[in-house]
């Protein structure tokens, strides 16, 4: 297992819009890498650069070690399955699949044989005369993976596949798919914009925002340890506190928030006086009606919401800023209305820096100066 | 119950009438009957005077098939042929061209092709003539180059009259293979280059197999209209390449045989009615045809 995938320094401009921004990705051999994002943040771009469709502005993309920014896409050792299938309407199913090696000249019956146990492996076996047009989503999806992976590539590049198959489809073809990964012993990079999908099928995760990885890693260090506050607030639910670090003793630091200070693990990377983010998942939540030490919140029961086995207390801070608090079904609640004190154990809550330290601590320096 | 169909039954047929219904007479009064005036004169004769004489004969058609005739119908088919195979070479990448390019010079290369369609042919093949013809632009350019001694001919070729039909039909190629080229999914285009097909094997494998019913209705829009053109040939190949068009209005006018005439004109009409069940039957989309 080694380095296959290696993006050093990619940026990429569309006139002045900067769309990728200083990427720097390695994507080991065998791997599901997802780049997740919301739609903008230059993950389908990033893609596109390494199948060749666009050229990236600066920067250098190398697979096997080797530079390929200067090669066309039929020169790459790398294929795609696009998010509309993209297949040969004009041509059999056969065909489609066995598009790749006609154009590598491979001989008529070692293609034969190729396709028809491709086929079989993604169950369309049966298929081989039918066009395009007379197949239904999900399989017009086996196929468009089928003509990719019978190539045997060493990258196979995944843009959003599964979005346009209704939600039960997309379940199975995801399993699908990691079972194909696993057999095949292919490396995927995927593009996704659904962070469930993202969470079930990766080995890691890269959440890309406004052009920029924020956080590469996986799917539980990025649930438990989100690196920036955009990773925290887009990857599941979670509570956003923002405030300034008064003090730290023994890796736990007291943060001062415009409700009162709360206590958070944090690492020596933070320092007092720093502005930084506190992120506590609903889960991690809890609240008792006395005071509790260390925490100054206090917040009135609003609302409970049932979801099956977790009950979600939605509460309200003296700013009007809403928590949520997940409490197991069952247990004795407060009225709706009453005052109650949340706090979480330290080591449950996760302190992230605060981009916005920066420009004050930028201004700062034009005052010292 | 029965009131309520009546009364949808009445409520649907009027305005069908009122639409259908004037464009009707016009095309009965306007096509259907001169065409059956020019069958029914196709079989007529003629006095010493060349008058019309409404008698029954079959001559006209039987001298349709005369040693001399056969050969302007090849050549016809002949000039048609080339012209039609001159446009899809030209008008194929010019056509690629505008419909995949993304800069705003679109619309510029569409008008380069629309302007002329605008103007009367009459007056562009007018302007071939002056600028082809032996005291002609081309000529007296390449002479103060010294590249020549005394001009050379140009008019009056087949080839000068091919270039002609080229230039009058190409946009009735370059329309239908754009819009054909437009609707081609630029994600085929990567997809193929992706599975390892070099620009050209995606060419042969992709692009044309798809855009194959644009380069049909283009085919079919300039080999028939350019069958029955009369003017270009009169023009720019003076009579050296007379083709179906010339014998039909020559019959009509100086020679004043119009049973001829209209025979010849049942048979333009017969070769293209072919031509499209052909296209039809080979699975061609009339609307492509605009009729």
């Amino acid at each position: 297992m080694g380095t296959i995938v290696e993006l050093t320094g990619v940026n990429k401009l569309y006139g002045t819009n900067h769309v990728v921004k200083d990427l720097n990705i390695t994507v080991e051999e065998g791997e599901f890498l997802t780049l997740l994002g919301s739609s903008g943040c230059g993950k389908t771009t990033t893609l596109r650069m390494i199948a060749g469709f666009e050229e990236p502005t600066t920067g250098s993309i190398k697979v096997e070690g080797e530079s390929i920014e200067e090669k066309e896409p039929f020169e790459r050792n790398v294929n795609t399955v696009f998010q509309t299938y993209a297949l040969f309407p004009h041509k059999t199913i056969f065909n489609n699949i066995a598009y790749g090696l006609k154009m590598k000249k491979v001989p008529k019956a070692e293609i034969k044989e190729r396709v028809l146990e491709m086929m079989e492996m993604v169950q369309l076996s049966g298929f081989e005369n039918r066009y395009p047009s007379q197949l239904s989503g999900g399989q017009k999806q086996r196929v468009a993976i089928a003509r990719a992976l019978i190539n045997r590539p060493r990258v196979l590049l995944l843009d959003e596949p599964l979005g346009a198959l209704d939600l039960k489809l997309r379940k199975q073809m995801q399993l699908e798919l990691k079972r194909l990964q696993k057999k095949l012993n292919i490396t995927f990079i995927y593009v996704t914009h659904d962070q469930e999908e993202a969470l079930t099928m990766s080995d890691r995760i890269a959440i890309m925002h406004d052009g920029v990885v924020d956080q590469l890693a996986s799917p539980t260090e990025i649930y438990e340890h989100p690196a920036t506050r955009f990773v925290a607030t887009f990857i599941g639910e979670t509570n956003v506190y923002d405030g300034c670090i008064t003090s730290i003793t023994d890796g736990i630091a007291t943060v001062t928030l415009e409700n009162g200070a709360v206590r958070v693990k944090c690492d020596s990377s933070f320092s007092i006086l720093e502005y930084a983010t506190v992120s506590v998942r609903p889960e991690k939540m809890r609240f008792e009606t006395k005071p509790q030490d260390g925490f100054e919140l206090i917040a009135i029961v609003k609302d409970y919401v049932y979801v099956g086995s977790v009950l979600k207390c939605i509460v309200s801070l003296p700013n009007g800023n809403e928590l949520k608090i997940e409490r197991l079904a069952g247990q004795e609640l407060p009225p709706i209305g009453s005052v109650i004190y949340p706090y979480w154990a330290p080591e449950d809550g996760v302190l992230i820096h605060n981009d916005s330290y920066k420009i004050f601590k930028a201004l700062d320096e034009i005052k010292l100066a | 119950m029965s009131k309520i169909s009546k009364h949808e039954f009445k409520s649907n047929t009027m305005p069908a009438i009122v639409t259908v219904g004037p464009v009707a007479v016009l095309l009965v009064f306007l096509v259907v009957v001169p065409l059956i005036l020019v069958a029914v004169m196709s079989f007529c004769q003629t006095d010493e005077y060349y008058n019309v004489v409404h008698k029954f004969t079959a001559e006209n058609y039987r001298k349709l098939v005369s040693a001399d005739y056969l050969k302007i119908y090849g050549q016809s088919l002949l000039i048609a042929f080339f012209t039609t195979v001159l446009c899809v070479l030209i008008g194929y990448p010019f056509s690629y061209v505008i419909a995949r390019t993304k800069s705003k010079k679109k619309k510029l290369l569409y008008m380069l092709v629309i302007i002329p369609f605008w103007t009367n042919s009459l007056i562009r093949i007018y302007g071939w003539r002056s600028f082809l013809g032996n005291t002609g632009w081309l000529n007296s350019i390449l002479m103060s180059l010294h590249i020549i001694d005394e001009p050379i001919s140009f008019l009056y070729k087949t080839g000068t009259t091919v270039l002609g039909m080229v230039y009058c039909f190409i946009p009735f190629m370059v329309l239908p293979l754009y819009t054909a080229i437009e609707k081609l999914d630029g994600s085929l285009l990567e997809a193929s280059s992706d599975l390892g097909a070099k620009p050209i094997r995606t060419l042969f494998e992709v692009i044309i197999p798809l855009t194959a019913s644009g380069i049909f209705s283009g085919c079919i829009m300039v080999f028939i209209p350019c069958l029955g053109y009369f003017f270009v040939s009169n023009i720019l190949g003076g009579g050296n390449t007379d083709m179906i068009g010339n014998l039909i209005e020559r019959q009509f006018k100086s020679a004043n045989n119009w049973p001829l005439g209209a025979a010849l004109s049942i048979i333009l009409i017969l070769v293209t009615l072919l031509l499209v069940k052909c296209y039809q039957k080979a699975g061609g989309d009339m609307d492509n045809l605009g009729v």
